[in-house]
């Protein structure tokens, strides 16, 4: 069964009853909720996600509420619980979709150690997986959703989730998060995308989230070889323009990007180790995104495709 | 609902790790959070793994235990590297340097190590060592809390310890003791027995641990003063492995006894033997309980005390917290500042804390 399945109505009904255990990737998370802007949330990104059994194991409990007590009558605001806990301060009433998906983020980087996480976008090609570690306001959020839109498959915006012992990537595609001026760069570049209502005034600025492709979501299960890592900086008004970087340089960036560096330890040096030794490393800079995609699909068309 | 709902299914795990094999998966999900919130994850992935289970436990579930195993690994590597440099910042002070609890279960290599969370670091000085070590330990980039005026004057004059230290690199949380219980206590073992009596650790060179018996009467004073008791189930099962371990030798039973009555720790150790057979059933000779009898409480005080506990040690879950759990937890909190300290003082320092403001509330 798929979440889409549900009407809007049988939707709304079991978010604010027991909840739906929502599949993510590897991740199974039951989800409660009786706020309109979270059942209107994964109505619209999640539709095409499968629903696990109630009876099923979920690998994480969450809950985007109101918080108890009489401030909320006075300003709304919103907490993310986790089994009851409430690991954040409470947001602004306005911001509820959004932080369920930070939430669910916080989850998978806080306790998923089978796994080596990277702060880190990746997308996938015939087979082979483009990292993009980079900080906040690189442009690598726009770049990455630029790309899921043109024919490169969306494995996560935000987190990439790296099998240790197989060496391979771990696809957990969610709705894509955009920030201020690239939400309208993004509308324009992909008409087909779909958004959900844009969130002002968020810590990040105003923030709204684009669907994943169906494509990413109908392969989640599919994991992809580490081929590319690309460190990107959008620079206004320049030429797209990829430059290859040292190992050791990114072996750095990778390093200050991964979660439970210091969870796995030596296991850690060593997985990151083995993923740089299957990459080519650049840096990107552009100023047009049609332009960066032209260069994307050259590198993959250089390629000998995974089989 | 799951017809698993309200159960405990953590100290059913601990006591029989083989039997959640054959859990289904909405247990498991239950057993998993519970687990989680007892801070009990990693010791119960721990047990599976020394009987060779864990490779039988299904796919979705083994993921938490293994990811939980991955955590308490990567501490125990960083409490041994924060043991290494307490040791060197101590250097100059004369005797080894006393370990305590978790800190003392990893550099020993006790089974109580396995599987367990850490926060911080404790170790034991001689008192009129205490300035000393203070000095060699905020040369070496240690830095005091609690820095206001009641603060440090509890902490001085009541407590038995330093305001807690921070490495001001590392972040690393250490705290000082000079005794086992506070200064103001009712129950307070002299420091000067457990000095004495410490043991070296072998080829570890400069640290050392309490006697055995004195190991498991801390770890019972530990869980019967504290007024933290979101860990106390954790505590048990560090008991009760610290127990199955110096056991396993008889003799060691008739030193625990007697040691008890020395340290005027009898009772303590009467109703904890009970709770630990009672709870996880840890294997006790009838004449340990038997040597330790005369200190029982009175029959209506036991009891109200082990319905107390009863409900305290269950995991801070959820699933398991009804009122009687509350009341249960908030009646264990009064008493274990009635145990710290006298009653004028008691009320004194309960009124400072609830004048504070919330964020500045710093103090036990």
């Amino acid at each position: 069964m798929i979440l889409g399945d549900l009407t809007p109505a049988q939707l709304k009904q079991r978010l604010a009853a027991d909840g739906l255990s929502l599949r993510t990737g590897p991740v199974v998370t039951r989800v409660q909720s009786t706020l309109d802007a979270v059942v209107q949330g994964l109505g619209i990104h999640y539709a095409a996600f499968p629903v696990e059994s109630d009876e099923a194991f979920a690998d994480f409990h969450v809950q985007v509420c109101r918080p108890a007590g009489l401030r909320s009558w006075l300003r709304p605001q919103v907490v993310f619980r986790f089994d009851g806990e409430e690991p954040f301060a409470p947001l602004p009433g306005p911001q509820s979709f959004p932080m369920l998906e930070w939430g669910l983020n916080w989850c998978i980087y806080t306790y998923c150690h089978q796994f080596v996480t990277l702060h880190s976008a990746v997308l996938e090609r015939d087979g082979r997986a483009l990292l993009m570690p980079a900080p906040s306001g690189s442009g690598k959020s726009t770049l990455c959703a630029g790309l899921a839109f043109r024919g490169w498959r969306l494995l996560s915006d935000e987190l990439t989730v790296l099998d240790p012992v197989a060496g391979d990537i771990v696809p957990v595609p969610r709705p894509i998060s955009l920030k201020n001026r690239s939400i309208e760069v993004i509308r324009a570049f992909a008409p087909q995308s779909v958004f959900s209502p844009a969130v002002p005034d968020t810590i990040k600025g105003l923030v709204a989230h684009a669907r994943p492709p169906q494509d990413a979501v109908d392969k989640a299960r599919l994991r992809a070889q580490p081929r590319w890592i690309v460190l990107p900086r959008f620079a206004a008004g320049e030429p797209a323009r990829l430059t290859p970087l040292p190992r050791a340089e990114v072996f750095m960036q990778l390093v200050e990007n991964t979660f439970n560096y210091s969870i796995h330890g030596p296991a850690a040096f060593a997985a990151l180790a083995r993923l740089l030794e299957r990459c080519d490393c650049y840096s990107f800079s552009y100023g047009d995104l049609d332009e960066a995609v032209a260069v994307f699909d050259r590198l993959a068309a250089a390629h000998e495709p995974v089989r | 609902m799951s017809p698993f709902a309200e159960q405990d299914l953590v100290v059913a795990a601990l006591r029989a790790p083989k039997q959640v094999l054959a859990l289904p998966p909405v247990a498991w999900d239950l057993l998993v959070r519970q687990a989680r919130a007892a801070g009990l994850l990693a010791r119960l992935a721990s047990m599976l793994q020394a009987q060779g289970l864990l490779a039988d436990v299904p796919n979705a579930p083994v993921a938490h235990l293994r990811a939980a195993l991955q955590v308490a690994a990567a501490q125990r590597v960083e409490v041994q590297r924060e043991i290494a440099h307490v040791r060197d910042a101590l250097r100059e002070l004369p005797g080894r340097l006393i370990l305590l609890k978790g800190a003392a279960y990893v550099a020993a290599g006790l089974p109580a190590a396995e599987g367990r969370l850490f926060s911080d670091t404790d170790i034991l000085v001689p008192k009129d060592q205490l300035p000393a070590a203070e000095s060699a330990l905020l040369l070496r980039g240690w830095a005091g809390t609690h820095h206001s005026a009641y603060d440090q004057h509890y902490y001085r004059h009541w407590m038995h310890e330093l305001p807690p230290l921070v490495h001001l690199r590392r972040q690393t949380a250490l705290d000082v003791h000079h005794a086992i219980a506070p200064e103001t206590a009712r129950l307070r073992p002299p420091s000067a027995l457990l000095l004495a009596a410490a043991v070296p650790i072998a080829g570890d060179g400069g640290l050392a641990t309490l006697a055995p018996a004195d190991m498991v009467l801390h770890s019972m004073l530990h869980l019967d003063v504290n007024d933290e008791l979101a860990h106390a189930l954790r505590d048990l099962s560090d008991l009760d492995l610290l127990l199955r371990h110096f056991g396993a030798d008889a003799a060691f039973w008739p030193q625990l006894v007697a040691r008890s009555h020395q340290l005027g720790l009898a009772r303590v150790l009467h109703d904890w033997l009970r709770r630990a057979v009672r709870i996880l059933q840890t294997p006790v000779p009838p004449a340990a309980l038997a040597g330790v009898v005369d200190a029982a409480p009175g029959a209506l005080r036991g009891r109200l005390m082990d319905a107390l506990w009863l409900q305290a040690l269950r995991p801070r879950h959820r699933s398991l917290l009804g009122t009687g759990s509350r009341l249960a937890l908030t009646g264990l909190y009064l008493r274990a500042h009635w145990m710290r300290m006298p009653a004028g003082l008691l009320v004194r320092h309960l009124t400072v804390k609830a004048l504070r403001r919330p964020d500045a509330s710093a103090t036990q």
